[in-house]
């Protein structure tokens, strides 16, 4: 090959070795060897669409009052034609409420989890690579983050930070990073050690390029993992957390519907209709992120699969 | 007759990604009292051909064909008892890698004598006595018998388990890779020792490794292998001295020798087929510069050469023409390239 | 004129991770992996560095890649102590030192596509204007580690090659950044008899036409009188001799070297040979006898030995040799040894 028809196919050999194009294929390879992962992938795909549409295709306004023609509020009806799934017990729409739940949950999930893949891969970076006091120091954090009792700090802390669905994010982060921080660490401790990050080292790297161009793609997939996993425990705190009342009393989420049922005795009235849609949703949702990170588990493991 | 006769042996494992063809018709005896080098590259089939004649194959393996004849007894007839007569008792293994495999919280001594009980069915004094006296034929203090395997080198503890081979008084022991991991000294010392058992006991040693030098130095028969095939037989001195088939002339001058001024070496290019879809002619015809238009399409048999050596090749006859032209035509493919399989068309200068 | 690299009573320690029992004793057991290495190597030379598993040669070669800092000693590279570089002029000096790897599978990011391992040296050390012009040149690397054509490798990833292939595209990242001094730690021993004469060879000639100069580490001495002009014996972490190759190989002084030679086992089964017989202890790199490291499995061993670290100095054919055999390897406060000798 000349160097002109080199030139020519250059953009092709250089779009070939991006690291993050690479994660997303290593995500595809998942979900198409596996096909819990591969539902789990659906799952969120209508999470999604549902999220994004809810505004246009949500029948009603999810906090208003709706009235029937008579004019009364229109309370607690069963699911009907009008009210797919019948109203809350203020005359609210609960179909339009589950539909816009999913804002919430795709948010909360999410964020938390981006969040805590970013912060448990940077200190599992850091404290592998750097072993002495930096590992030092950030391990004890880690061992003191899980020393707390999740749930119960969570609450304390979104009750002291004042009840919003974005201190609710951010109070999953910093209490989640923990399991990701150490999984990364031990990971990198032994990719340290490889021949490929010496070479890095040998040819001049910084520490940072080591760091973050040759041995971050390698933990990446393990990240992954436990980000998948993270955005379950998000949704499903986030719910326990709007359930017990300690929510952000205006955004509609799942949690805060099972709530408002529960508080309505919905239960008593056997109103399954009111209920099981938003436990349903969570259940799934929830259950999408551990069939990730269990596709992702054995692809990384394959030894457990074969056993 | 030989104690040993393997004839067109072959071993398939059963994998995701189909049949591996790991031993593909090996032909090779075993004479009394005789040690037999079998050499060849990694991946080439000796560990399966040596598991395959004491019976141990994993499981995902099959013998597919082949006849292994000792003294007289067709050992893949055998099963039960009857082959546990033969296995350990009359043809013992010392497997590759064995001395990592040692259990690190038992005592050696535990060890040997418990292997005694299982394989012979000795009772425990028994067994403790000829303990006692198989450290002593290898060369360690009795009082050895008492340290765990930490405590002993990597050469002591690869006597160790030459002497767990030597247990029952086999008449055949296989030896694979039994100095691999060893440094030369220690290397040397365990190879004498080999070669001092062999000659005292009157054994018959088949010597697996990548090594030739290890056999030369140790071996009174060579067996060369390539890609689940032996390409080559005979007496260590004739084929070292004049090897009939190219892969043996390509691997004379492959490596350096410590005690001459080496000319300059040459590589055997490009690398062994894939056995699990291994080619229809010569499996050494992409790398040999002498193939033929014949070698691509069909298969050479092990066949009697001159001077009772076998030699798998179709052009074996012209062997010493060969010989004389290998480093330059071996050197020729180092700056091309091995040859793509082209059946049918003669590879670029194939012909003389 | 000076030398290009001074190695100067290079000292290794590596804290042995002790018990609980020792860790209340209060006692510190480290392992002595370099204890006292001295070599000098000038421009275009080619130094081997032979010796059991163990004897501290890859570490060695890690302290002076600056992988590792030296516990004691030092190393000069161009006259320059390579301990004291920082910024700019580490970055030239690791432009300038390259090493190869024992491993070929494992010294590629198994995650970067070949393309994308042989542009790193590039974007580190910003070579090359353009991304195209940096193409243009991991393809002329490829080309002289003889893979071609190169583009069809620019592609694959390090699980597709095979183990030639691999150490050679590793040695074509070594030589992207035009280093002067190349170290290479066993680098064929993973690779098949039959395609290490090709690894072997690619490097001779490249230290020939690029006037490199080279280490080469291995167990091997035949692999190292086939590439190296100088032979350096070690034995428990110091070099007890040191030589022009063919002497050292020819005629070794040093009862160790000795051993070594003779055990090396010969692949033309007619040569004659005449094994020197050694004790298979194992040496401890942590319990280091106060004399010679090599008392213990001395077939030659004279009481002097056991008290006294012989020195490593020239006897004769620019052989340099610590051995107590050689009276000039005897430090001369030895004179009436016994009671005043300096405890090591
Ligand atoms: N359990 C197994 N399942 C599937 N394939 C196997 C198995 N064991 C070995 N093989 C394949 O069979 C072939 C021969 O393997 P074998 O271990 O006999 O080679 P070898 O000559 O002993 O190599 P080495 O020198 O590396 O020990 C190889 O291609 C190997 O990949
Ligand atoms: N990171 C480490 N921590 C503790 N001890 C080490 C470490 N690396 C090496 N050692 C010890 O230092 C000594 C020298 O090791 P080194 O790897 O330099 O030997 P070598 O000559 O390269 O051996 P080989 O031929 O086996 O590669 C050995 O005893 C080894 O166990
Ligand atoms: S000449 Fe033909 S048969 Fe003989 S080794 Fe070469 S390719 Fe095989
Ligand atoms: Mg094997
Ligand atoms: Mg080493």
């Amino acid at each position: 090959m000349s160097s002109s028809e080199r030139a020519a196919a250059l953009p092709q050999w250089t779009r070939a070795t991006s690291t993050w194009r690479d994660a997303l294929l290593v995500t595809w390879a998942v979900a198409r060897r596996d096909r819990f992962a591969l539902a789990g992938l659906v799952i969120y795909g209508v999470l999604l669409v549902v999220a994004l549409a809810a505004p246009v295709v949500a029948p009603y306004n999810p906090q208003d009052l709706n009235y029937r023609p008579d004019g009364e509020v229109a309370a607690n009806e069963v699911p009907s034609l009008p009210h797919w799934l019948g109203t809350t017990n203020l005359g609210r729409d609960i179909f339009s409420q589950v539909l816009f739940g999913a804002r919430a949950a795709l948010v909360v999930g999410f964020v938390a989890a981006f969040g805590v893949v970013v912060l448990g891969t940077l200190v599992g970076l850091f404290a592998g690579y750097y072993s002495g006091w930096v590992d030092m120091l950030l391990m004890r954090l880690a061992d003191v983050a899980f020393g707390i009792p999740f749930l119960p700090m969570a609450i304390v802390l979104v009750a002291f930070l004042g009840p919003s669905i974005w201190n609710t994010v951010l109070v999953m982060v910093l209490l989640l990073w923990r399991d990701t921080g150490r999984v990364i660490r031990a990971q990198v401790l032994s990719l340290r050690t490889r021949s490929y990050v010496e070479a890095a080292r040998v040819l001049g790297a910084s520490h940072l390029r080591t760091m973050f161009v040759h041995i971050a793609p390698n933990v990446l997939p393990l990240s992954f993992l436990y980000g998948s996993l993270a955005v379950g425990w998000a949704i499903l705190t986030e719910a326990t957390i709007s359930f017990l009342g300690f929510g952000d009393p205006n955004v509609i989420s799942w949690g805060f519907m099972l709530q408002d049922a529960y508080n309505s005795q919905a239960m008593a009235r056997h109103a399954f209709y009111w209920f099981v849609p938003p436990g349903l949703c969570i259940m799934l949702a929830v259950m999408a992120g551990f069939f990730i990170g269990r596709g992702y588990e054995e692809l990384l493991f394959p030894r457990l699969r074969r056993r | 007759m030989s104690l040993l006769e393997i004839d067109t042996l072959a071993v398939q494992y059963h994998t995701l990604h189909g049949a591996v063809q790991a031993v593909r018709g090996v032909t090779l005896s075993i004479e009394r009292g005789r040690a037999v080098g079998l050499v060849g590259e990694s991946g080439c089939g000796k560990t399966t051909l040596a598991r395959a004649l004491i019976g141990v194959l994993p499981r995902n393996a099959a013998i597919t064909g082949g006849r292994v004849r000792f003294d007289g007894a067709d050992l893949l007839q055998l099963s039960g008892d009857a082959l546990n007569n033969y296995r350990w008792r009359r043809i013992a293994m010392v497997p590759q890698a064995a001395m990592d495999s040692l259990d690190p919280v038992y005592r050696v001594g535990d060890q040997l004598v418990e292997t005694m009980r299982l394989r012979g069915g000795l009772t425990s004094p028994q067994a403790r006595e000829r303990a006692e006296r198989l450290f002593a034929l290898i060369g360690l203090e009795p009082g050895r018998l008492r340290l765990y395997p930490h405590e002993l080198s990597g050469g002591m503890k690869q006597r160790v388990v030459i002497a767990m081979a030597l247990a029952l008084d086999p008449q055949l022991v296989i030896a694979d890779e039994p100095v691999t991991a060893l440094d030369v000294i220690v290397q040397h010392q365990v190879l004498r020792t080999l070669r001092e058992l062999q000659e005292t006991l009157q054994l018959s040693l088949l010597l697996i490794t990548h090594d030739i030098s290890v056999v030369a130095d140790l071996c009174d028969d060579v067996a060369v292998m390539y890609a689940g095939r032996i390409v080559e037989a005979g007496s260590v001195r004739e084929v070292f001295a004049a090897p009939h088939h190219p892969y043996t002339m390509g691997l004379r001058n492959a490596f350096p020798s410590l005690r001459a001024r080496s000319a300059r070496l040459v590589p055997i290019e490009g690398y062994p087929p894939d056995l699990a879809s291994p080619p229809a002619g010569c499996a050494f015809a992409p790398r040999c510069p002498f193939a033929i238009e014949r070698c691509w399409h069909d298969d050479p048999a092990l066949l009697p050469t001159t001077g009772g050596r076998l030699a798998a090749c179709h052009r074996a006859a012209e062997a010493d023409a060969l010989r004389t032209q290998a480093p330059q035509a071996f050197a020729r493919l180092e700056t091309t390239g091995p040859q793509s399989v082209r059946p049918g068309a003669p590879p670029a200068g194939g012909t003389l | 004129m000076s030398h290009l690299l001074e190695v100067t009573d290079l000292r290794k320690e590596y804290p042995l991770q002790s018990g609980l029992l020792s860790a209340v004793m209060g006692s510190r057991r480290v392992v002595h992996a370099v204890n006292g290495v001295s070599f000098v190597l000038d421009e275009g030379g080619s130094l081997g560095l032979a010796g059991e598993s163990g004897c501290g040669k890859t570490t060695t070669a890690k302290l002076i890649l600056r992988l590792l800092h030296p516990t004691a000693g030092s190393i000069r590279f161009a006259g320059r102590d390579v301990a004291a570089l920082d910024g700019s002029d580490l970055l030239s000096y690791r432009r300038q030192v390259q090493f190869i790897f024992q491993n070929p599978y494992e010294a590629l990011n198994p995650r970067f596509t070949i393309l994308r391992s042989l542009l790193e040296p590039l974007i580190i050390h910003e070579i090359g204007q353009s991304i195209a012009e940096r193409v243009e040149r991991v393809a002329g690397a490829l080309d002289r580690v003889h893979l071609n054509p190169p583009e069809t490798f620019f592609l694959k990833y390090p699980h597709q090659l095979s183990g030639g292939q691999l150490q050679r595209v590793v040695i074509a990242r070594a030589l992207l950044v035009d280093p002067v001094l190349l170290v290479a730690d066993e680098p064929v021993s993973m690779l098949d008899v039959s395609i290490r004469a090709g690894v072997l060879n690619l490097m001779r000639e490249l230290s020939r036409e690029r006037k490199l100069t080279t280490i080469y580490i291995s167990h091997d001495l035949a692999l190292i009188r086939y590439m190296c002009s100088v032979t350096a014996v070690m034995y428990l972490g110091t070099i007890c001799e040191i030589g022009p190759t063919e002497e050292v190989i020819e005629h070794p002084r040093h009862p160790y070297t000795q051993a070594l030679v003779s055990a090396v086992p010969d692949p033309d089964p007619t040569r004659p040979r005449r094994p020197v017989e050694i004790a298979d202890t194992v040496p401890t790199p942590f319990q280091l006898p106060a004399g010679c490291p090599f008392a213990d499995r001395c077939p030659q061993v004279m009481e002097v030995c056991r008290h006294l670290r012989p020195l490593l100095l020239p006897v004769d054919a620019g052989v340099r040799v610590a051995c107590h055999l050689y009276p000039d390897s005897t430090p001369r406060t030895a004179e009436g040894y016994g009671a005043k000798m300096e405890p090591h």
